[in-house]
């Protein structure tokens, strides 16, 4: 059990259920009603808990350390995978994971922001927050995806680009700008899931695609909700208020037209059951695949352009001026 | 005459007390924050607001910037009449875009239009970074986007002067969305042979600078300006170390491979009519 805020109540009443069983095994004593009472109680308590996860809870499992990752769901949707390293360039970014593997049979392109399971590989893997080379790697890995007709399926799971020296010397900017650029033009179809957190444009650069979709639990952001609370109000210790305003999660981004479509969690999150989640995520992943193999090839790049296009609130102030003119006539 | 010395001399009086926060008052005088000088705020308006002792680039308002660029009245302003909406109910937004339209006289944080430099036809966006820190939400995103449409029919270059901290964070996700929105237009652009200069200003960071100011078939900047992906102080904090003094500048850029020139505001318009006038539809022999 982790160690989630909003699972303490549950946590309780399932240590109170364990030690009222084992007084009646050690007492020999009649408890079997009380404790059935408990568990009927217990399951009311978990139907209502996961049924009313509040952003900032979905925050904590979105970033809980046994939250499963890109390598953790790539061998469970996937088969043959090979990873491929390196951008030709400069080096190998450890935060972005890529290679090629079959799908269903068919061959694809799999990339990946890659968090570390443990504090050894997350130093390894920079906590998941990429340098320029991780994306111009994926850039690679895609540029040989079109050329060889494969789909290309990413995984989001990061931060945010890394705010480094370094980075910035071998231009962070540029290679994010790049990578939308080029995922944007190309003509194979891109499938892009939020697995964990989507940070800002550190993510966005694996996620120009025909269709995004977000595991229930994820979040996906312009900034984390402790940035926009120091940014906005001053003070970061307000990150869960912000966590609601900004508008960050599956639900929030399915009502404001973004995400295409929520894949449901395994109760209380992914991490606890990675193989039944794994089921959930290859069903909806084949459903939109196959649909998007279904369009023409030179229809791929003008799907993708419409879907960004249509994105912006706009009102005119013509529109308001006639309102107005309106009013005053009435 | 008794009148005017002390008039001239209250006025005097006020310029310190605003050096800090503008560099650039409405006042007579003004002292450049750089180099310290007293000058007739005249002079340095004249001189398209860079500081003629040390060569300081201060603040010019987009629409003074077009002023000093374009071919005079061959300006025609696009979609000036966009506003935002409020995409998720941000407490305080509709009331901060509005205190910005009266305090700038903008609709938003970037004006789009078509002009001509030197008898060269090209349509033009510049971004003002008084307007919410000239940062893009969804009007700065869509008016880039109609831009572009018209770029590609009419058969134009585009150049976009960039001056923006960033996305705009009361639009959230759908600001983020606006990088991929205007990237995935320069694409179909690039893809119709279009010339896109992008000329990026103090400062262009965050989402701008990770989304089409870094997309330009040519990249000038401003002297000085500060450009950079992550803001300086989070990447202090981050590698615990500080950052040498020209980080994060047009020169520092420069030097790493990131640019492709340094351009002079008082040089903009001549170097800008020289690349538009080589990227004329030429005559095969």
């Amino acid at each position: 059990m982790s160690n989630l805020e909003f699972e303490k109540p549950i946590t309780e009443l399932k240590n109170k259920i364990n030690e009222l069983k084992k007084l009646a095994g050690d007492a020999n004593i009649d408890f079997t009603s009380e404790i059935t009472s408990l568990e009927n109680r217990l399951t009311k308590l978990e139907d209502d808990v996961y049924s009313n996860l509040q952003p900032w809870d979905k925050v904590t499992i979105a970033r809980l350390p046994q939250r499963p990752t890109t390598l953790d769901y790539i061998p469970l949707l996937f088969e043959n995978f090979m990873e491929f390293h390196g951008d030709r360039l400069y080096g190998d970014d450890a935060a972005i994971v890529g290679g090629i593997a079959t799908f269903h049979g068919m061959p694809v392109t799999v990339i990946g922001q890659q968090r570390g399971r443990d504090t050894k590989e997350n130093i390894k893997r920079n906590f998941a927050m990429p340098h320029p080379e991780g994306y111009r790697k994926a850039l690679r890995l895609m540029k040989q995806a079109n050329k060889f007709k494969r789909p290309i399926i990413t995984f989001i799971d990061t931060k945010g680009a890394y705010p480094g020296k370094a980075a910035e010397e071998r231009g962070q900017s540029e290679a994010i700008a790049r990578n939308l650029f080029e995922m944007a033009g190309m003509d194979v179809p891109i499938i892009c899931i939020v697995i964990g957190e989507g940070g800002s444009g550190g993510a966005l650069a694996l996620g120009v695609s025909n269709r995004i979709l977000m595991l229930e639990n994820s979040t996906y952001s312009v900034i984390s909700p402790e940035g926009a609370a120091a940014l906005l109000w001053k003070d970061s210790a307000l990150a869960r208020k912000a966590a609601e305003t900004m508008k960050i999660t599956a639900k929030d981004l399915k009502e404001l037209n973004i995400v295409d479509e929520i894949i449901p969690e395994i109760r209380g999150g992914a991490h606890n059951d990675i193989n039944a989640q794994a089921k959930y995520m290859d069903e909806i992943i084949s459903k939109h695949l196959f649909d998007l193999l279904s369009l023409p090839k030179e229809k791929l790049a003008q799907d993708r352009f419409n879907k960004y296009a249509n994105i912006g609130y706009i009102k005119s102030t013509v529109i308001e001026q006639t309102k107005e003119e309106q009013h005053t006539h009435q | 005459m008794i009148k005017d010395f002390f008039a001239k001399k209250k006025k005097y009086a006020s310029v310190p007390y605003r050096q800090e926060t503008m560099p650039v008052p409405d006042g007579v005088m003004t002292k450049c924050d750089k180099c310290k000088k007293i000058h007739v705020t005249k002079d340095i308006a004249k001189n398209q607001f860079v500081c003629p002792e040390c060569n300081k680039h201060h603040f010019i308002k987009s629409k003074d910037r077009i002023n000093f660029l374009v071919d005079e009245g061959s300006f025609e302003e696009w979609d000036s009449n966009f506003i935002s909406d409020n995409p998720l109910n941000f407490e305080g937004y509709e009331a901060k875009l509005e205190s910005d339209r009266h305090k700038t006289g903008l609709n938003e944080a970037i004006i789009t239009g078509k002009a001509t430099i030197k008898g060269c036809s090209t349509a033009l966006a510049v971004m003002d970074s008084e307007f919410r820190m000239g940062s893009m939400g969804s009007v700065v995103g869509e008016k880039i986007l109609k831009a572009i449409e018209r770029c590609i029919e009419l058969e134009i270059p585009l150049i976009i002067f960039t001056a923006s901290g960033g996305a705009r964070m009361q639009e959230g996700i759908v600001s983020l969305m606006q990088m991929a929105k205007t990237s995935a237009a320069l694409k179909t652009f690039c893809n119709s042979g279009g010339l896109f200069i992008s000329v990026m200003t103090h400062p262009t960071t965050g989402g701008v600078s990770a989304s089409f100011a870094s997309l330009g078939d040519i990249i000038i900047a401003e002297p000085g300006a500060l450009i950079g992906f992550a803001g300086r102080r989070i990447i202090e904090q981050t590698i615990r170390e500080e950052l040498p003094e020209d980080f994060q500048t047009a020169e520092f850029l420069l030097k790493h491979g990131h640019l492709d020139a340094v351009v002079s505001r008082l040089e903009m318009r001549d170097k800008l009519a020289l690349i538009l006038q080589m990227h004329q539809p030429q005559e095969v022999q």
